[in-house]
């Protein structure tokens, strides 16, 4: 058989998806701007919380580090799910990854699923260090974990879609400036950090919104130990309108 | 492999018809492609060379027509096609800041018998740029990275869009003798190009394109002697003048010339003479110069090029 004899076929799908999200992981966490995003600022939210909630005598019924950490684990996921994903998504349109990749043997399926993977991959490593840094902090959390696994995955899912529907609706430009906008306003005004009550009567409107219901669910887990259904109701439906929406819109090119 | 050649070509593409918006890309456009072969679709820029790969490859669906490769309609088989095939884009294909090697390694992840990308990187020149990440390779190495991620999965036919575009001569030379080692093993080779001598180079068959139509076909030979056995033995005068020609020069140079022969005008000083080119010809170009007072600054005789072939056909250069 002569060097380039032809012996076609696709790598099992297992396979596929698995080198996929390992380069996809890969490459968002050797560049420099995302790995801001993904652990630098929540550490440095997480720590900034705690020590000023000290200083102007911010008093919850728990620890500050207590209230403050399931909110920088949810910042973390919707600046991996949401951000990162729609950025990097947004220059594989822009150099034409996406459309090689549409004619390699991965199907689109495995390409989402692969992108999947690399966010699960990206958001373990995340919450180990906030973890990490919160508990020499002091935090004591609540140890429920499945609502708090329910509210990263769901979470991740529904950042995830919205992630893709500006990535796939924009130019690599225009996602770039929007995601980290949208980033910067949910940080704000999104009772991610900040639970619900720090915003009064805008708090009934922030709840339905993906960032609050996110941060809610997370604080429900670990600070109370229960599972928020509500709040995993309203990121499975956020989910729900951003697969439909980004399927319909998506371009490859 | 042992199995015989299957009895349908490599691509066939029949009566195929795309148009975006008002802009008509291939208007009822039919070739084939012979398996183990290397074809060239040869033709301008904007000529519909990259639509019609495009479709071949699955990314479009034809609007009218029939597209098929390896027997297999490449949008609603689309699955199992595109393991078999290799794709090279035009351009782009690769994360930024992967690196050379990493890329050519994770496309290899995608396949179930993929090359040995070492040896793929050394036949390739890879191997000094292996570790820089892609927004940083020349040109060129982006050009043989994208080879090299078409072909590391051992598929039965490549597309390549342009594959020397941007490559210095010795890395042309190098890419050229790789796409013939690989259809000396069995592979097909679909490559389009803009550049006439790497088709004449490379190609077993050339179909030429222009505005979206196939207005050649046929071996690099048969092309330039212009078809035919009688025309065997044709070639070309060039004859540039030093002033511009009077008007309706090339009709009156064939009168003086006679039958069987052409006169194509390449410029306001330049005329092309299609025929055979003896003795008794040249004589009667230089009379013909004398009796219209135009004076000859050279008169060169040539094989006719692909070059004339395409400027015959469509009274235009190649050469954007």
């Amino acid at each position: 058989m002569s060097t380039f004899t032809p012996r076609p076929g696709a790598a099992p799908l297992p396979r596929q998806v698995l080198a996929q999200a390992s380069m996809e992981a890969r490459l968002m966490l050797r560049n420099g701007e995302q790995l801001l995003l993904a652990v630098v600022i929540p550490v440095i939210v997480l720590i900034g919380a705690v020590q000023g909630a000290d200083h102007i005598g911010l008093t919850y019924q728990h620890a500050a580090v207590d209230v403050f950490t399931p909110g920088v684990l949810a910042l973390a996921v919707m600046s991996t799910a949401f951000t990162s994903l729609a950025i990097a998504t947004g220059f594989e349109r822009r150099y034409g990854v996406i459309k090689w990749l549409g004619a390699s043997p991965l199907p689109r399926s495995g390409l989402l699923a692969g992108k999947v993977g690399a966010l699960l991959l990206v958001e373990v490593l995340q919450v180990a260090v906030i973890s990490a840094v919160a508990l020499l902090l002091g935090w004591d959390p609540h140890p429920g974990i499945a609502g708090a696994v329910l509210a990263v995955v769901l979470g991740t899912a529904a950042f995830a879609s919205l992630g893709l529907l500006v990535a796939g609706a924009l130019r690599a430009e225009a996602t770039l400036a929007a995601a980290n906008l949208v980033y910067l306003l949910l940080l704000a005004g999104g009772a991610v950090v900040l639970p619900l009550s720090a915003y009064g009567s805008f708090g009934t409107v922030v709840q339905w919104l993906p960032s609050g219901a996110l941060g809610d669910a997370m604080r429900d887990a670990l600070i109370n130990g229960v599972t928020g259904w509500r709040d995993l109701l309203v990121l499975l439906a956020w989910a729900a309108v951003g697969t439909v929406l980004t399927a319909r819109t998506f371009k490859w090119e | 492999m042992s199995e015989a050649a299957p009895a349908d070509p490599a691509v066939r593409v029949d009566g195929l018809a795309m148009r975006y918006g008002d802009k008509v890309a291939v208007a009822d456009l039919s070739l084939t492609v012979e398996r183990q072969s290397i074809t060239a679709v040869l033709g301008p820029n904007g000529a519909g060379k990259t639509t019609t790969l495009e479709t071949c490859e699955g990314y479009r669906k034809p609007q009218r027509g029939t597209v098929r490769v390896l027997g297999l309609d490449p949008v609603r088989q689309r699955r199992d096609l595109l393991p078999r095939i290799g794709v090279m884009l035009q351009g782009g294909g690769a994360w930024s800041g992967v690196r050379a090697m990493e890329m050519l390694r994770h496309v290899a992840k995608l396949h179930a018998h993929p090359l040995d990308v070492g040896m793929l990187s050394d036949r390739l020149g890879l191997g000094e740029c292996g570790r820089t990440p892609y927004r940083r390779l020349s040109g060129g190495q982006q050009q043989r990275l994208g080879l090299a991620m078409a072909i590391v999965g051992r598929p039965e036919i490549v597309f390549v869009d342009e594959p020397t575009a941007g490559m210095d001569p010795q890395a042309r030379r190098t890419t050229w003798e790789l796409l013939e080692e690989l259809r000396s093993d069995g592979v097909t080779v679909v490559l389009t190009t803009h550049y006439m001598d790497e088709a004449e180079r490379l190609a077993d068959r050339i179909h030429i394109i222009d505005h979206g139509r196939l207005i050649a076909s046929g071996s690099p030979l048969e092309l330039t002697r212009g078809g035919g056995a009688g025309s065997a033995g044709i070639s070309t005068i060039r004859l540039v003048v030093t002033r511009p020609f009077p008007p309706g020069a090339p009709e009156s140079l064939r009168r003086a010339l006679g039958q069987g022969t052409d006169v194509t005008q390449l410029d306001r000083v330049s005329l092309l003479v299609t025929g055979p080119a003896d003795a008794s010809t040249l004589a009667k170009v230089s009379r013909w110069c004398e009796e219209n007072a135009v004076l000859p600054e050279s008169l060169s005789l040539g094989q006719r090029t692909l070059e004339d072939v395409f400027l015959e056909i469509t009274g235009h250069e190649l050469a954007e």
